[in-house]
């Protein structure tokens, strides 16, 4: 098979045919690079999505209470609905419920230490939150059981709140006075994907004994475990159904009982996404057929182009294999170097717009804003497959035309029009 | 060497047929000097293109050295011209991307003959046509008596036993096409069978045998020492009646 004179030969029909050569190289270098582009830019926004959700869990639920909008029971409408400490331990013990944080808002509270002061908003949580928020430690710890146990005065500050009292000063084992009450700093964290980190968090043990002496809970951040969409919604109608009975309210009324699933939200938007990359994939394949049409019409012209010189070489001793060959084998090399060509300028343009973007989100910290596009590059197997399969598509469209004209007789070749 | 026993030939023409050679019987040996005449369209190339195996025949037979010339494949046929039969054709048909040199060489490359030794015997041929100096020259760069001087140094580089002309001359003025036959007589001087087609009496004349085909048969066969007998009677057919 590889035979240097052969592949001479070849190269000298290449070279001496430049036009040509550039045509069927064009078609398929440029189908090859749309096609990259296309699938990087797919690819770039469905991961830039599934990594804004990526910042909290995706198996996590949210549940808030609000004021009834339907009358139930004979109870009248607009009574509020609040969660107490049982309600706590209710959702622990039902199926599917992995982890439960219970959550108890304190707007406005005052910190303090040394001349610093500011008001922030304190969070009190049980350790369990972090399931959900996946908020990251930059030092110390987050909150932990004993601390809800032991009802201990210890805060973690969010990075803006440790940033503004502390300066640069250590801050861990420090105490800070919120609202007067001195409390020791465990640790500092800052949220995934946020830009504000002005949340201190508490244990909820605590919060309640000291501040308001109440066991209300504002709401409840849980982790289930629902693989799909729809376990996960069977899980959240078995929440809704036990507190409607429980707190009284008709289970339809939305704004008695607010529930967030994010990894049905998360599914909702995959779904939307999937669509996007079959839609790009539509495309891309569009955009592959057109390339193989476009190398078929042109082989389908060289071969006509060249129906002489076939028939020159016929009459002085080629055979059609040979002839073939000789056609097949220029049309191959010619698309493998273009649509090598193509993924090279296509898979680079790419790998440069990651790298812009990397360079432009500057802070190597873990803060990136939000963004809707991350690593928009091609999975290599694709990016090579997409290539070959036009190489044989190339070849299977000049084969057709080259059996014919190899196999028409030599003197209707040289005949003049 | 050749031998023709009531070849028929007919072209399918959508529904009609075209009977264009209906019957020829022929014998030629050797190192003959042979042309074919005729009026246009009396099956001159009809018959060359059979000879050379270009084309087919729907009826007699053909033998070539010998060996049954019928339906054989492509590859066969490739094979047996590459072998055996040098063309040479009145529009010269040389590869318009390739030089001279390499136009010459070509046959040789189909008779997997590396490229460095191809290329120099292809020098060696264009050197005894007086071509050397235009080896590099592309077909477009020369005149029509170099463009059928590297033909025939193509048709002679694989030292074929025949040589097939189709109007060798038909494109060249009267000198060159002296030129052209005393290069074809030099060759049929080495022992290699020449068949040449042409309408020119002036170089039918110049070789040892004409075939007159008309009406899809041959109408006479004269051999050189009648030849004088044949010009003249042609001068008198050439006479306004
Ligand atoms: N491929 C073909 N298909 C149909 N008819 C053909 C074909 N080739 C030749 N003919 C017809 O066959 C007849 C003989 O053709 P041929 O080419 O042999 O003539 P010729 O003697 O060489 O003529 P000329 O002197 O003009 O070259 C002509 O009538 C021509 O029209
Ligand atoms: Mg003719």
């Amino acid at each position: 098979m590889f035979d240097i004179d052969k592949w001479q030969e070849i190269l000298a029909t290449i070279k001496k045919n430049k036009m040509r050569t550039f045509l069927t190289g064009f078609s398929v270098a440029w189908g090859i690079f749309m096609l990259m582009i296309l699938l990087g830019s797919g690819n770039g926004l469905s991961n830039g999505v599934a990594k804004n959700f990526m910042g909290d869990a995706v198996n996590a639920m949210w549940i808030w209470s609000g004021e009834t909008t339907i009358p139930y029971q004979g109870l009248k409408s607009g009574r509020p609905i609040r969660f107490h400490n049982d309600d706590y331990d209710v959702l622990q013990s039902l199926p599917g419920v992995e982890t439960v944080s219970g959550r108890y808002f304190m707007g406005n509270t005052r910190y303090s230490y040394g001349k610093e002061s500011g008001e922030y908003t304190t969070v009190t949580c049980h350790p369990e939150l972090n399931d959900v928020d996946q908020n990251v430690m930059l030092e110390g710890r987050y909150i932990n059981k004993v601390d809800i146990q032991e009802k201990r005065k210890v805060v973690v500050l969010g990075k803006d709140i440790r940033e503004a009292l502390f300066k640069d000063k250590p801050a861990l084992g420090e105490y800070v006075k919120v609202n007067n009450v001195p409390f020791k700093v465990v640790g500092v964290c800052v949220e995934p994907e946020s830009t504000r980190n002005r949340n201190a968090f508490m244990p909820v043990s605590t919060a309640q004994m000291i501040f308001n002496g109440s066991n209300r809970l504002h709401n409840f951040a849980i982790t289930i475990n629902g693989k799909t969409l729809e376990e996960s919604q069977e899980i959240e109608e078995n929440i809704r159904n036990t507190f409607s009975r429980k707190l009284r309210f008709d289970k339809t009324d939305d704004s008695a009982l607010g529930m967030y699933n994010k990894l049905e939200n998360y599914i909702q938007t995959m779904r939307i996404f999937q669509a996007i990359k079959i839609f790009i994939w539509i495309i891309g394949v569009g955009t592959l057929i057109a390339g193989i049409v476009g190398v078929s019409n042109i082989m389908l012209i060289v071969v006509k182009e060249r129906t002489k010189e076939i028939g020159i070489r016929k009459a002085i001793g080629a055979s059609p294999s040979s002839v073939i060959g000789l056609i097949l084998l220029e049309s191959i090399l010619i698309t493998t170097i273009a649509g090598y060509i193509g993924l090279v300028l296509g898979t680079g343009l790419m790998e440069l717009i990651n790298f812009m973007m990397v360079q432009s989100a500057g802070d190597v910290g873990a803060q990136q804003g939000d963004t809707l596009f991350l690593n928009p590059t091609v999975d290599f197997g694709v990016a090579v497959a997409s290539t070959v399969l036009l190489i044989v598509a190339g070849t299977i469209a000049g084969y057709i035309p080259a059996k014919r004209a190899a196999s028409i007789k030599p003197i209707v070749a040289l005949r003049d029009e | 060497m050749i031998k023709l026993t009531d070849i028929h030939k007919s072209y399918e023409m959508g529904s009609n047929k075209l009977h264009v050679l209906k019957g020829i019987d022929l014998d030629i040996h050797q190192g003959e000097f042979v042309s074919i005449m005729g009026s246009s369209g009396s099956g001159k190339s009809t018959l060359l293109n059979i000879l050379g195996i270009l084309d087919n025949y729907d009826q007699g037979s053909y033998h070539l050295g010998g060996k049954l010339i019928s339906n054989m494949t492509e590859k066969k046929a490739a094979q047996l011209r590459n072998e055996m039969v040098g063309f040479v054709f009145q529009s010269f048909n040389l590869i318009s991307f390739k030089n001279a040199m390499e136009n010459v060489a070509l046959p040789l490359y189909y008779k997997g003959v590396n490229r460095k030794k191809r290329n120099m015997i292809a020098m060696e041929y264009l050197d005894r046509l007086g071509l050397k100096p235009w080896a590099e020259h592309m077909p477009n760069e020369m005149s029509g008596g170099q463009k059928q001087r590297v033909a025939i140094a193509r048709a002679l580089i694989s030292k074929p036993q025949i040589i097939l002309a189709d109007e060798p001359t038909g494109a060249l003025d009267t000198s060159t096409s002296y030129e052209v036959m005393e290069i074809l007589r030099e060759i049929n001087d080495a022992g290699i069978t020449v068949i040449i087609v042409t309408h020119e009496h002036d170089i039918a004349s110049m070789t040892q045998k004409i075939v007159r085909l008309k009406d899809g048969r041959i109408d006479e066969v004269i051999l050189n020492g009648e030849l004088a007998d044949f010009r003249e009677r042609y001068s008198k057919e050439l006479q306004p009646v």
